[in-house]
């Protein structure tokens, strides 16, 4: 909402202050200013001057030299305008003055034009006359500026006066945040009224009076609302002898200062107490009326209608129609129909100030695809006491600017209205929640301000009694924001709670999740942070099956587009992107993590919430392999106390992985999830131009596994014995399953056991690779003997032979 | 014996003497201390002195064999720190040669910042719990004193599932949830992913994150909530912050508020970064609304609380600096390696 500080003095003659100070002291009780600028920004030195001659420029066909009497002083001004004669008062700008903006209406420059004295063509000119383009406005807001050249003031403006002020222009036009609740302060009295309380000024509205003639309205017109629901209130008035013309300069200017253009008296008189009253109004020709009679329905499902700005519009059931005896004249509450439209010769007008249901005005503009200023307005939920006032004032207005003659009467129907709420006044209950000792009477003070009603009962209990433009004032909360924000919130004192003790800490989730963030730095890896919705063609980058589970996803029913239409399933696509991104930028070595949730849901189409599980998801290209990937999770499982030996499942059967290349990562029993080397035909659809690794783990399966517990279970006493095995293994035979052999036979002697080298290659025999381990063994109470180890020893070699394992000596 | 024993010892002082290597010194032990060495032999030849004479010379000898031994050790002790500076001398480094690094990764700047929230609030006793990011239309509107007609809602900011499930649009409905749980008092926040229908753009992102916050207590006030939040803004931003409270508007707050602190690059004077105003705007905060707290089952004549809500990315773009929030998603890992 933008208002001019000119047009809120006008309601509010006391207010005394700067611009700055007008912006901080509405922002801090409540009416928050976004910004402010001076209309009369880079105007500078310009005043009225009168051209007392003019003669040809003896150099130059298109110029012509003037002497402008300004005043104290005749000055010389060479111009190249046109439509000057002499007599004529214009503006004129002086040596050392600025204007705003050049003679052809482009953007205005930041600082202005800075105008000095000089010579044009060998003639001396002191100063510039000026287009109202140069001021820094158009033909628009000031429909009484020739088409071209300089801006010519009436004949009886005094010589010498300040220019930039006969145009209004010495005003500030401030621009505030209204927030939903404050539906009265989306106008200009709405928010003078709290600029008075702010300022504690009186507030001064304007004298509004029910005019009209002896006639009765109801003779020229009737009103049916079929639907109340969507139509609380419709009033309608009727003005004849309508006489079209310009409005008024006040007029026009205070509606150029709000940035709307002003176009005939008629007009400018909705628009002006649209924005006055915050409450849109609009005009019919009577005559276009069929049978003189608006009756106020719903569409008809697929109806066609050609608004005012002559497209067709396309209707549903839910949108609500004004129409006449024979046809729909107007989209209710967001625009007239062409049918209906005022032309120069209307004579007779009707006057529509109605409330209808903010919610479906919102809804309707939404699917009609037109959102106008009074739609804007409408949305808001407006309040069926103000429609009367603003249908008043226009009338009034009617009269007073001699545009016709008001037809007495006025056709009002109304839903039963809100009853007056009345609060009981609970100052120790505010103070209570603000924590503050305002005085009860500072309060009433406050409630005054605000022309709260202050009433007190036969009990002596006082009550407030809520004014009915404040639509957001219904509890004890409502009424101590009231105080603070007048009391000032910056006054309220800074105190901490002194309620009980609580513990502070992270959820056990959140902890193990820290742990991953650690684990995955140390190992080299960095932080990303993906979208949670992506697009379905995902899964066919990711080569997964077309009835692959995967596949079945939560789906927004309102995307941005495709590309962000579902919700994860899996969290590769993520990372696959941020590591074909990094590739892309020719980044080498790029190591990435992610914690991020994928979303299964159960039963589609959805019912119940879908599964958030918390991914921890790896992912690499450049230096290291396969292994470096399974050292980050084993690392990782390390440090939240998972010291079982995990296992890896090589038939993990990830259409996504290198076939050969991957595995299920497996915790007693349980599937944690799944590593590998990216598939060659995936990386080709991400465009990642080497081997790329990932790893993902699902935290929900993994958090029962962890624990923060750590117990000391001493340092060796007794010493280990080292024994080497070295062997030829068929290549099928996985080293897993030798570990698993030796593990199981070793018992509990064994300590450690290490894979020290593979081969495969010339010197081994075909179809077998070479192994070496170096198995420890330890016992915690004695110090072993020979026959120990060598009784374990005969063990693992009995059940490596028997996996048709060659032992070399 | 005496004469042949200084003629041993002089001899043998002069060879350690001039004895270079550790081997030679040895072949010197061996010649003089040895089973056969000069010394040995010398004892052996004890038996033609006289038995009362032999006590002394015994004495003799074996303090001739000690001083050999502490002057070898001492030759040895030499020659070894001597060999030792002469390898030191031969290792000289060039100290200015680059490091050998351990690649560690590097946090998110979004977890940065929220971790730095978290720290604060666990200090004041705050737990920190989760919700769900996919919600009910209840939680995310309806307990919220957001009523199905209410403009918040609108289908332009909210993603929808079914008519009742919806994407986040704030962390907000995790109060409703901790509320629920009727356990009082309550202090906690809520980080979270939330989600709008923005499109991508250097200030927008149709999934951002949001730390929520909420007190419930008997007395809780205005005044705390001031409190709690300057004490937040001064960790956050530095000792010397100030905060300014505004009023606004949220519908499951009243009174409400938005808090600036004051801008932390200029101080306060103004500058670039705050656009003149000294002031930086960083939350939306008020007073639990009651009719919030009887939805879920708390008393307001009895509890009072407050809430508020700030956005994790604000909070890391303007601590950071950074000046695009698509940085923030796109990974490069020129931008992590900078946090």
């Amino acid at each position: 909402m933008n208002a001019a500080l000119s047009w809120i003095r006008a309601y509010v003659p006391g207010l005394e202050c700067t611009d700055q100070e007008y912006c901080d002291a509405m922002t801090l009780s409540g009416t928050k200013v976004e910004g402010y600028e001076r209309r009369d920004r880079n105007l500078e030195k310009i005043v009225v001057g009168q051209i007392k001659s003019i003669e040809k420029h003896p150099d130059a066909d298109k110029l012509i030299v003037c002497q402008v009497d300004i005043g104290q002083e005749t000055i010389q001004i060479v111009t190249g305008a046109r439509n000057v004669k002499e007599g004529n008062k214009v503006p004129v700008v002086l040596d050392g003055g600025k204007v705003a903006g050049g003679h052809d209406g482009g953007p205005l420059p930041e600082d202005g034009i800075p105008i000095k004295a000089g010579k044009l063509r060998g003639v001396p000119s002191q100063g510039m006359m000026c287009s109202i383009e140069e001021l820094g406005s158009d033909r628009n807001m000031y429909p009484e500026a020739p088409e071209e050249g300089i801006y010519i003031f009436p004949d009886d403006t005094t010589v010498g006066a300040d220019a930039v002020e006969l145009l209004g222009l010495r005003d500030t036009v401030f621009e505030y945040e209204v927030t939903s609740n404050r539906v009265d302060c989306y106008s200009v009295l709405g928010l003078a009224r709290e600029a008075a309380a702010t300022f504690r000024k009186p507030f001064v509205p304007p004298v509004v009076k029910e005019t009209g003639n002896q006639e009765n309205v109801n003779d020229y017109v009737s009103v049916e609302v079929l639907d109340q629901e969507l139509c609380p209130r419709y009033l309608a008035r009727v003005c004849k002898n309508i006489k079209i013309g310009p409005s008024p300069q006040w007029m026009q200017r205070r509606l150029a200062s709000s940035g709307i253009r002003p176009i005939n008296n008629l007009v400018d008189i909705t628009n002006y107490v649209m924005e006055e009253y915050g409450q849109p109004m609009h005009a019919y020709d009577l005559d276009t009326i069929a049978g003189h009679k608006i009756i106020v329905r719903r569409a008809q499902e697929g109806d066609q209608f050609q608004t005012l700005d002559e497209q067709m519009r396309r209707l549903d059931g839910d949108v609500l129609m004004i129409c006449d005896a024979e046809k729909e004249i107007g989209i209710a509450g967001i625009m007239g129909g062409e049918n209906s439209k005022i032309t120069d010769n209307v004579t007779t007008v009707l006057f529509e100030a109605a409330c209808f249901n903010g919610p479906n005005i919102r809804k309707s503009a939404k699917r009609v695809g037109l959102r106008t200023d009074a739609s804007g307005k409408f949305e808001k939920g407006l309040e069926p006491h103000n429609a009367l006032e603003a249908i008043n004032r226009a009338c009034q207005l009617i009269e007073e600017l001699g545009c016709g003659e008001v037809v007495g009467g006025t056709v009002d129907v109304v839903r039963p209205m809100p009853e007056k709420k009345l609060l009981p006044f609970r100052p120790e209950k505010y103070n209570k929640l603000l924590g503050t000792q305002v005085s009860g009477e500072e309060m009433l003070e406050i409630f005054r301000r605000l022309e709260i009603g202050i009433r007190e009962k036969e009990d002596g209990a006082v009550e407030l009694v809520i004014p009915w433009f404040r639509q957001d004032l219904n509890c004890d909360a409502d009424m101590a924001e009231e105080v603070a924000r007048f009391y000032g919130y910056d006054k309220i004192p800074t105190t901490l709670p002194d309620g009980e003790a609580t513990a502070g800490k992270l959820s056990y989730k959140l902890r193990i999740e820290q742990k991953a963030r650690d684990v995955a730095e140390y190992c080299g890896f960095s932080q990303g942070m993906c979208y949670s919705f992506e697009s379905p063609r995902v899964f066919d980058r990711l080569l997964l099956p077309e009835d692959d589970a995967l596949r079945r996803t939560v789906t927004i029913s309102n995307p941005l587009g495709e590309d962000f239409s579902v919700m994860r399933t899996i969290s590769l696509n993520g990372m696959l992107t941020s590591l074909a991104s990094n590739y892309n930028r020719r980044n080498r070595n790029v190591k990435l993590y992610e914690l991020g949730n994928i979303y299964l849901p159960g039963e589609l189409p959805l019912k119940e919430l879908p599964d958030e599980r918390m991914q921890f998801t790896l992912g690499f290209y450049g230096e290291g392999d396969f292994y470096t990937m399974k050292g980050a999770v084993e690392e990782f499982f390390a440090c939240v106390g998972m010291k079982k030996r995990p296992a890896y499942d090589p038939d993990a059967k990830k259409t996504f992985l290198h076939p050969g290349r991957q595995a299920l990562i497996r915790y007693e029993g349980v599937t944690l999830g799944f590593l590998g080397e990216v598939h060659p035909q995936v990386l080709d659809n991400y465009g990642i131009g080497e081997r790329a690794y990932v790893a993902v783990l699902d935290m929900p399966a993994l958090e029962p596994f962890t624990t923060f517990d750590r117990k000391y279970e001493g340092v060796a006493k007794y010493p280990a014995v080292k024994r080497d095995l070295s062997m030829v293994v068929p290549k099928s035979i996985l080293a897993g399953e030798i570990e698993g052999v030796i593990t199981q036979r070793a018992g509990k002697l064994l300590e450690t056991l290490e894979l020290f080298d593979v081969y495969e290659g010339s010197q081994i025999k075909e179809g077998f690779k070479s192994m070496a381990y170096s198995v420890t063994f330890r016992a915690k109470d004695r110090t072993l003997e020979e026959a120990d180890v060598n009784g374990a020893m005969k063990k693992i070699l009995n059940g490596l032979e028997q996996m048709g394992i060659e032992l070399r000596s | 014996m005496r004469a042949r024993l200084d003629q041993i010892r002089e001899q043998v002082q002069a060879q350690i003497k001039s004895c270079d290597t550790a081997d030679k010194l040895n072949e010197i032990r061996v010649a003089v201390l040895g089973k056969k060495g000069q010394l040995t032999e010398l004892l052996k030849s004890m038996k033609d002195v006289a038995p009362e004479e032999r006590p002394k010379v015994g004495q003799m000898v074996n303090e001739a064999r000690a001083e050999i031994e502490r002057v070898l050790e001492e030759q040895k002790t030499r020659m070894e720190k001597a060999l030792r500076e002469a390898r030191m001398k031969a290792e000289v480094i060039d100290v200015t040669l680059p490091a050998r690094k351990a690649e560690l990764g590097h946090r998110h700047p979004n977890t940065i910042a929220l971790e730095e929230v978290e720290r604060i609030f666990v200090g004041m006793g705050y737990e920190v719990v989760e919700g769900p990011e996919v919600e009910r239309d209840y939680y995310n509107f309806e307990a919220l004193n957001i009523p199905a007609d209410h403009p918040a809602k609108d289908e332009q900011d909210t993603f929808f599932v079914t008519g009742d499930i919806l994407l986040r649009t704030q962390t907000s409905g995790v109060q409703v949830h901790e509320m629920e749980k009727g356990k009082l008092p309550i202090r906690m926040i809520a980080p979270g992913r939330v989600f709008r229908a923005d499109e991508v753009d250097a200030t927008h992102s149709p999934s951002f994150h949001q730390i929520e916050g909420l007190v419930i207590d008997k007395n809780i006030t205005f005044a705390d909530l001031k409190g709690t939040l300057a004490q937040f803004s001064r960790e956050l931003f530095g000792e010397n912050t100030k905060v300014k409270f505004r009023p606004h508007h949220f519908p499951f707050t009243e009174p409400s508020a938005e808090m600036d602190v004051s801008c932390f690059k200029c101080g306060g004077r103004g500058c670039r970064f705050c656009k003149g105003s000294g002031w930086i705007e960083i939350l939306g905060c008020g007073m639990v609304h009651p009719h919030v707290l009887e939805m879920s089952n708390i008393d307001p004549e009895e509890y009072t609380g407050f809430a508020f809500g700030v956005g994790l990315e604000r909070i890391a773009l303007l601590k950071y600096e950074i000046d695009d929030m698509r940085l923030l998603y796109e990974n490069d890992i020129r931008f992590l390696r900078q946090f």
